[in-house]
């Protein structure tokens, strides 16, 4: 069968709040699981405003590794940026899971951006600064030039951890090519 | 439940058929596009699975149907807006989550901040959700929504559209895209639309009128399908 081209993607402009958002989105786990933490940050632009018209969704194994929705895990969470540019989840820590060598990678969650002014996803991915010899160990941080990992790392917090977003300019965060 | 057997890989996209993120015809790029270059990253096991949100997100029997959400039925032309969601394959993307928004039949969203001088639908909130079927078929009932201005350039105009969401099974074919109407005037003059630069390209993002499916006395028909990468036979990746 002769493959077939894929349909191009388009901006999720400034209106998608109408239909993409909901209430439960920013929330892989309850508030009462032990291992919950929430992962806050900005998103900004090139000349270091926020972004308040953005939206980030997220996938994740659990605590264990295990993918997939289960009780009292989605796995999923899909959360906009206020006005301040700021945008939140409530997750647990993944475990480690194996790249397709079979070498552990560093707990990390997959991060899609969306928004305005972007006329496709952009991919990241949030790692953990607190992991440091997982982190020192991992294949694809391993790729990355050494000035730019720290884009990557989530900064511990009173109650999670820290992940800033930037586009474009100084310290601009690692995008990837899924 | 079905079985779904997880790919080695996806096809990365080949070059030009998304717009680049830097296209400089829509004005927003300008400081929100990355400008170090992407990091090849292999398709692990995080992006070669993905999530299922068909039950969680879908609130009732009328999540598919916008000119059902109030009580009264919203002004403008009533469509029916249906196709499948494939893979490259050309196999059928079944039991996802398809999400839809668009503007009113005067080309207003139902958002705070939409400033356009056109009237609101106090009948039409603008937003539908379905899970596509075993074949990989979605279907929505809404009105056709209006042309509406933009501050992008003098006298830009967006052709009509409906935003369309796509999860499909795994992160790596997550597809965000816009349906048009075929043979909309303003084609010619939207950076949006003009931002996929292979005309071939942009014609995948039209539907088409489809007769069989109008409903006598009711209501027109339109036909739009989407393609998402398919699952790469090539067992290993190789190094960019």
């Amino acid at each position: 069968m002769s493959p077939l081209e894929v349909t191009p993607s388009q901006t999720v402009g400034p209106f998608f709040s109408i239909g993409l958002p909901w209430t439960e989105g920013p929330f892989v786990v309850g508030e009462d699981d032990p291992g919950a933490v929430i992962i806050s940050g900005v998103v900004l632009d090139g000349e270091g405003a926020p972004i308040p018209d953005a939206m980030i969704e997220t996938w994740q194994p659990d605590a264990h590794g295990a993918f997939g929705e289960h009780e009292g895990f989605r796995g999923f969470a899909r959360a906009s940026t206020d006005d301040t540019g700021r945008f939140a989840i409530r997750t647990v820590k993944p475990g480690s899971v194996p790249d397709p060598a079979g070498v552990p990678q560093a707990p990390h969650i997959d991060v899609s951006l969306l928004g305005r002014g972007l006329l496709n996803r952009v991919v990241t991915r949030i790692y953990f600064a607190d992991e440091q010899s997982a982190n020192a160990a991992d294949p694809t941080l391993a790729r990355i030039p050494a000035d730019r990992r720290d884009t990557l790392l989530a900064a511990p917090t009173d109650d999670g951890y820290r992940f800033d977003i930037h586009l474009q300019g100084d310290g601009e965060t690692v995008f990837f090519d899924v | 439940m079905h079985e779904t057997t997880t790919p080695e890989g996806f096809r990365r996209d080949a070059p030009g058929v998304h717009p680049s993120l830097a296209y400089e015809g829509y004005k927003s790029t300008r400081l929100r596009h990355p400008k170090q270059p992407l990091v090849y990253l292999p398709q692990t096991v995080t992006e070669l699975s993905g999530p299922q949100l068909g039950t969680e997100r879908l609130t009732g029997e009328l999540d598919h149907d916008l000119t059902r959400q109030h009580e009264g039925e919203p002004l403008g032309e009533r469509i029916v807006v249906s196709g499948r969601i494939l893979d490259g394959d050309g196999k059928p993307v079944r039991d996802t989550l398809v999400e839809i928004w668009q503007a009113n039949a005067a080309g207003r969203y139902l958002h705070k901040h939409d400033q356009h001088p056109a009237p609101a639908d106090p009948n039409f909130s603008g937003a539908g959700r379905c899970v596509t079927d075993a074949e990989g078929r979605y279907e929505f009932i809404t009105i056709k929504p209006g042309a509406y201005p933009w501050g992008n350039h003098h006298n830009a105009w967006r052709p009509q559209h409906i935003h369309f969401s796509l999860l499909g099974q795994a992160f790596a074919q997550r597809l965000v895209t816009q349906m048009y109407f075929p043979g909309d005037p303003l084609f010619a003059y939207d950076a949006i639309f003009n931002s996929v630069r292979d005309p071939k390209a942009r014609q995948r993002m039209v539907s088409s009128f489809n007769i069989e499916k109008t409903v006598p006395e009711w209501a027109l028909a339109y036909d739009f399908d989407i393609v998402l990468r398919g699952p790469d036979s090539t067992p290993i990746e190789e190094e960019r």
